[in-house]
């Protein structure tokens, strides 16, 4: 056998390459772009959580922890999903400290799918979902979600797709890109979906605290009786701001965590120490730390909305996470036309829809983790650029 | 909306009626007519800019000064403050507690400037006990806002 890709895995070989991927290497041919297509936050990590790993690292906390991380930060996970979710979870067997959501997503579907087993997923979503499942061997298999539904998953979709090899159904709202969240009615008929066809339901929650409007978050967690079935993700990234510190957790059920954990330990060891004592601190003051960022997303997204609306470009109003989704299919171009002609012509970058499944086809992604001044330049070089078309 | 709004001007007090209006979900008349109301009550005192005087060519010196002074039967340290803040060399004066009582903010054009100041204008009034000046060396941080240059913002320029 010759070296060559016949020698690489065939499921990993298959999966499309990112459209992000693409996109990323067209804008970093060009100088000065406004970006609104940058998903982390653009505010720096709070001073206190960054000198508290400083802090651990001075102290000669350069070592592995236990597994499943230290257990001081589980237990304050615990409390957290407790206090701000309405989750119930024990933070001695039923929370592990791990590498990015991501991470997290990668266990639990490497821990309960066998090969060719079915995975419900929901699109317009995160670009990896898809790979995800793959990787582990299982089939991914998209439900759409629609603008007129305002992008929220709906049960008759769900049905459609379900069939008897589907083993689990996986969530993300507040959602990226199209900023849509879940009502609690929407989270109580998907949990009984997820138990009257016998599924897992793997919820990531990582933009959580991104909810605009006055609306709140809904988590799976608060479901009376769904726990058993329920494996939830959520970390720092989002509303901390620490992207870069690699930190996040998983709850699920203590006969999941045994098989989730052993994956955790054979590949990773440990989450990073000195993150995970920033995390610790981040623990100490979540409300102070994200209410500042919080406001700030907040009134950008009104910015946005208002800006859109003026230059008429049609968009359901984002509820949750920092994203604005505008439907930009009726100036006659493909999402990815639209944002590689809006990069040559004015200069700004958005990530077209269908980066995060084909049915995002039509739309573009803007993420306002941009400061308002930024923001407002890039609104208005986009009405300008739609007169044009 | 007060709160926005003033969270809006804190960080830049030239943003437009018609930004904030959009920031806030209302009508730009309704945030001008919020800013006059501000003005009006006192709320909002002035309008300024937030200058790094390390940067002009003319030199220009702020000191701290910590003043103990004897509070007067009636009006406590009312009067003897109010009387110290209307020198046009204070910038800023505030009532403290602890080792001393005001503190000011004063700025002149050299320390000799300043120093006269103290020594023939600040320490010969009445009920004035004593002053402790400190001259400011750097500034790294002015009304909230890093004084050093920033730099790029040390994101890709697109991620998931």
């Amino acid at each position: 056998m010759s070296l060559g890709p016949e020698r690489l895995a065939r499921h990993i070989v298959g999966l499309p390459k990112s459209g992000i991927r693409e996109f990323f290497d067209i804008v970093s041919t060009r100088r000065g772009v406004i970006s609104l297509a940058i998903g982390e936050p653009d505010f720096d990590t709070p001073w206190h959580i960054r000198e508290a790993a400083i802090a651990s690292l001075e102290q000669g906390k350069s070592h592995y922890t236990g597994n499943a991380g230290l257990p001081e930060l589980r237990r304050a996970i615990a409390d957290y999903v407790r206090d701000r979710f309405g989750g119930d979870y024990d933070p001695a067997h039923e929370v592990l400290v791990t590498v990015g959501a991501s991470e997290g997503l990668d266990l639990a579907l490497r821990a309960l799918l066998n090969p060719g087993d079915e995975v419900l997923f929901h699109e317009p979503c995160f670009v990896s979902y898809g790979p995800e499942i793959a990787m582990a061997h299982g089939v991914p298999v998209p439900v759409e979600t629609r603008v007129e539904d305002n992008f929220r998953l709906s049960i008759a979709a769900l049905e459609a797709k379900v069939t008897p090899r589907t083993r689990a159904l996986l969530v993300n709202f507040p959602n990226n890109p199209t900023g849509a969240i879940l009502g609690p009615e929407d989270v109580r008929a998907i949990a009984d979906f997820a138990v009257r066809h016998d599924l897992i339901l793997i919820s990531d929650e990582i933009y959580a605290e991104l909810t605009w409007g006055g609306k709140r978050h809904t988590s799976f967690a608060a479901v009376p009786g769904l726990k058993e079935r329920l494996v939830l993700l959520n970390g720092y990234s989002k509303a901390w701001a620490m992207t870069g510190f690699r930190m996040a957790w998983v709850c699920a059920p203590a006969w999941m965590m045994d098989t989730i954990l052993k994956i955790h330990q054979y590949q990773i060891m440990c989450a990073p120490t000195p993150s995970q004592y920033a995390a610790l601190e981040a623990m100490r003051q979540p409300a102070e730390d994200m209410a500042p960022m919080l406001r700030a997303y907040e009134m950008r997204r009104n910015y946005l909305s208002a800006a859109f609306a003026e230059a008429g470009i049609p968009m359901h109003t984002p509820a949750g996470a920092f994203y604005a989704f505008p439907q930009v299919a009726k100036f006659g171009l493909s999402s990815r036309d639209f944002a590689v002609r809006l990069l040559d012509a004015e200069n700004v970058a958005v990530v077209p829809g269908s980066a995060f499944g084909a049915c995002g086809e039509g739309f573009v992604r803007c993420s306002y983790a941009t400061g308002i001044d930024q923001l407002k330049e890039a609104a208005a070089r986009i009405a300008r650029f739609v007169k044009t078309l | 909306m007060v709160e926005s709004l003033l969270e809006i001007l804190r960080n830049n007090a030239k943003e437009s009626p018609e930004t904030m209006a959009k920031m806030l979900g209302v009508a730009p008349e309704a945030v001008s007519a919020e800013i006059a109301r501000l003005e009006r009550e006192g709320v909002i005192r002035g309008w300024q800019a937030i200058v790094n005087d390390d940067l002009l060519p003319k030199g220009h010196v702020t000191a701290v000064i910590e003043v103990r002074v004897t509070p007067e039967r009636e009006g406590g340290f009312d009067r003897i403050a109010e009387q110290v803040s209307r020198f046009e060399e204070v910038d800023a004066a505030y009532l403290m507690s602890g080792g001393y009582d005001l503190l000011l903010f004063v700025g002149g054009e050299s320390l000799l400037s300043v120093a006269r100041f103290v020594s023939e204008k600040l320490a010969t009034i009445h009920g004035v006990l004593s002053t402790a000046t400190h001259f400011k060396l750097k500034t790294y941080k002015q009304s909230g806002v890093l004084m050093a240059k920033p730099g790029d913002d040390g994101r890709l320029a697109v991620t998931p």
